[in-house]
């Protein structure tokens, strides 16, 4: 059974040019990918219509093989939590308050049961943030909401988790960990889908890359294939080196 | 943490029921004109009478028209992300008042029924549902479209309120006027009844989903990532808070500021959680009507001050000074 399976998926806005044509893949195991490509390839259009906050102009999306569109929106909160690429403003709740609408999927009853709680205690432990629970939201740097935002994400507790830029505001450190916790997470059997512009850390730290390009889906694969030097030269139009460093890692870079 | 809510929540609720309570027990004893208190225990006439079909209707009626603006006032604002958001955002006080005003201006007769003017008000609320309905069909439906076509509905209601009135009459010029101004007017009792009968179960559903507006708040993309129907919420949101606004304006007329005062002064006391804020909202609304309606009649008896004056003279410098002083 796939955990994730993309058939023909293509939108567009309007009339327009489609901005996703055709996409089709599938995932059967637990796994980190990472979605890349260059700005307006459809990465986040890809991530919205499987989050189903866009619906598909063509082509269907199924998690543990049941249609996403055929579900209740809390039913498939279920099954997809995603984290968007902005940050929700003007938010007025503490951290704890924000990663309990992780539970909403759960139930809307007027207050939050014990079991809530006890998934929020483990989403702040994970995304360490056990010392910012009674701060306000709006009180924390980019890169903690970030940190929130993928907290309440895993309140969720669904197997399938999206991420949009989740390392857009954070540090070198708190890049590093967001990628271990992908990992532990990968090993709890979550499937990991990340949106990045880092192609340096997609290629050291996912199985798998889904390169896009111009709303297709030019390459899907293990990083040392997908991320060809060649490939990346047609579709970013900079050129890219892979190296073995002294140690034996191997990582990417470019320019010219 | 969830036990410490419950019992804030509890403890917040009790005391917005005390204060609505305390409120309406106390000001039908108040007047402008000195009341005899023997006669009145007595259950004499006059006093008697006046305060049971004068006072206490009142005091019901602005009990429920400021619970039912204040609530809606806060619900509107979490559906609209929008601070400023108030009952007439979405133009239902003005489609109301359109109602109100053609029927004055244009149903003939010499002394026109309020019934006729009250349905005429009600059929504006519900064309504004009918008009948002069908809009909402279209896939640009969102909470910023709403507010939109509320300002664009306000414009075009206005407009032609200030068209008919320009067109009436003297003596329907003056009542277009009145009706305008707003007021809390002695109802009977079976109308009381109708209000509470559209009001109640609006408020009950209103507080039932006071977790889901908490969502709604941070905005589209996180509610419906959080399994949230946020157009569909958002709609049934609009129909309640019409439903709330167009009765109690169509029997008030416009009353502004309650909405959106009330709201922002609770926020500050209870936080911006709606299932404290809510019941806060509700209660507190009433309550402070109440004391406004009273104020109206009893400050320069007597005279009758509309409570319309009274709510934004009150509440606009207060609300302002509270905005200043954090």
């Amino acid at each position: 059974m796939s955990i994730l399976r993309v058939e023909h998926l293509s939108y567009r806005y309007g009339q327009a040019e489609p901005v996703l044509r055709g996409v089709s893949t599938a995932v059967s195991n637990p796994e980190v990918i990472a979605i890349v490509g260059p700005n307006g390839a459809g990465k986040s259009t890809l991530l919205d219509l499987i989050a189903g906050q866009k619906t598909p102009w063509q082509g269907r999306c199924f998690v543990q093989n049941k249609q996403l569109n055929t579900l209740r929106r809390d039913e498939l909160c279920r099954l997809v939590a995603h984290v968007p690429q902005h940050v929700p403003r003007d938010v007025p709740f503490t951290v704890e308050e924000v990663v309990l609408t992780g539970r909403i999927p759960y139930g809307v009853g007027l207050y939050e049961s014990d079991e809530d709680h006890q998934h929020m205690e483990q989403a702040l432990r994970r995304a360490r943030l056990e010392a910012f629970r009674h701060r306000r939201f709006l009180s924390l740097s980019g890169g903690e909401q970030q940190r929130v935002l993928l907290a309440a994400a895993l309140c969720q507790q669904a197997p399938v988790l999206l991420l949009d830029e989740p390392s857009a505001h954070l540090d070198p450190e708190n890049q590093a960990l967001l990628w271990e916790l992908f990992a532990e997470l990968k090993s709890s059997g979550h499937l990991i889908v990340v949106v990045t512009h880092h192609l340096a850390l997609a290629a050291q730290n996912s199985d798998r890359i889904w390169l896009l390009d111009k709303g297709q889906l030019v390459a899907d694969g293990a990083p040392c294939d997908a991320l060809d030097p060649a490939r990346l030269h047609d579709v970013f139009h900079v050129p890219f080196y892979w190296h073995t460093s002294t140690e034996g890692r191997v990582f990417l870079t470019y320019g010219r | 943490m969830a036990a410490e809510l419950r019992r804030h929540a509890t403890s917040v609720m009790a005391l917005s029921v005390f204060a609505a309570l305390l409120t309406a027990i106390i000001c039908p004893f108040l007047g402008g004109t000195g009341m005899d208190y023997a006669k009145l225990f007595r259950q004499e006439a006059p006093d008697w009478n006046i305060f049971l079909n004068l006072r206490i209707p009142r005091t019901l009626l602005a009990l429920l028209t400021g619970a039912a603006l204040s609530g809606a006032g806060a619900m509107f604002q979490a559906l609209l992300r929008d601070a400023l958001a108030t009952p007439s955002s979405l133009g239902v006080t003005a489609a109301a008042s359109l109602g109100a005003v053609s029927a004055i201006a244009l149903v003939p007769g010499d002394t026109l029924g309020f019934p006729v003017v009250w349905v005429a008000a009600l059929c504006g609320s519900a064309l504004v549902i009918a008009l948002v309905s069908a809009l909402s069909q279209a896939r640009r439906f969102s909470s910023f479209t709403l507010l939109l076509t509320g300002i664009a509905i306000n414009g075009i209601c206005t407009a032609i309120i200030l068209l008919l009135h320009s067109m009436a009459g003297i003596t329907r010029s003056f009542q277009i006027t009145h009706w305008l101004m707003g007021g809390i007017d002695a109802v009977e009792y079976p109308v009381l009844a109708a209000l509470a009968l559209a009001i109640v179960p609006a408020s009950i559903w209103m507080l039932r989903m006071a977790r889901i507006w908490n969502v709604i708040s941070y905005g589209d993309t996180w509610a419906i990532g959080r399994g949230v129907d946020s157009r569909n919420i958002t709609w049934k949101g609009f129909v309640v808070g019409t439903i709330l606004v167009g009765t109690t304006t169509a029997v008030t007329g416009p009353i502004a500021f309650v909405g959106l005062i009330v709201p922002h002064l609770l926020r500050r006391v209870v936080g911006p959680d709606y299932r404290l804020l809510l019941p806060a909202s509700i209660f507190g609304g009433g309550a402070f009507l109440i004391v406004c309606d009273t104020i109206s009649r009893t400050l320069l008896a007597p005279v009758e001050v509309p409570v319309g004056v009274t709510t934004a003279l009150l509440g606009g410098p207060f609300f302002v000074w509270l905005l200043w002083s954090r």
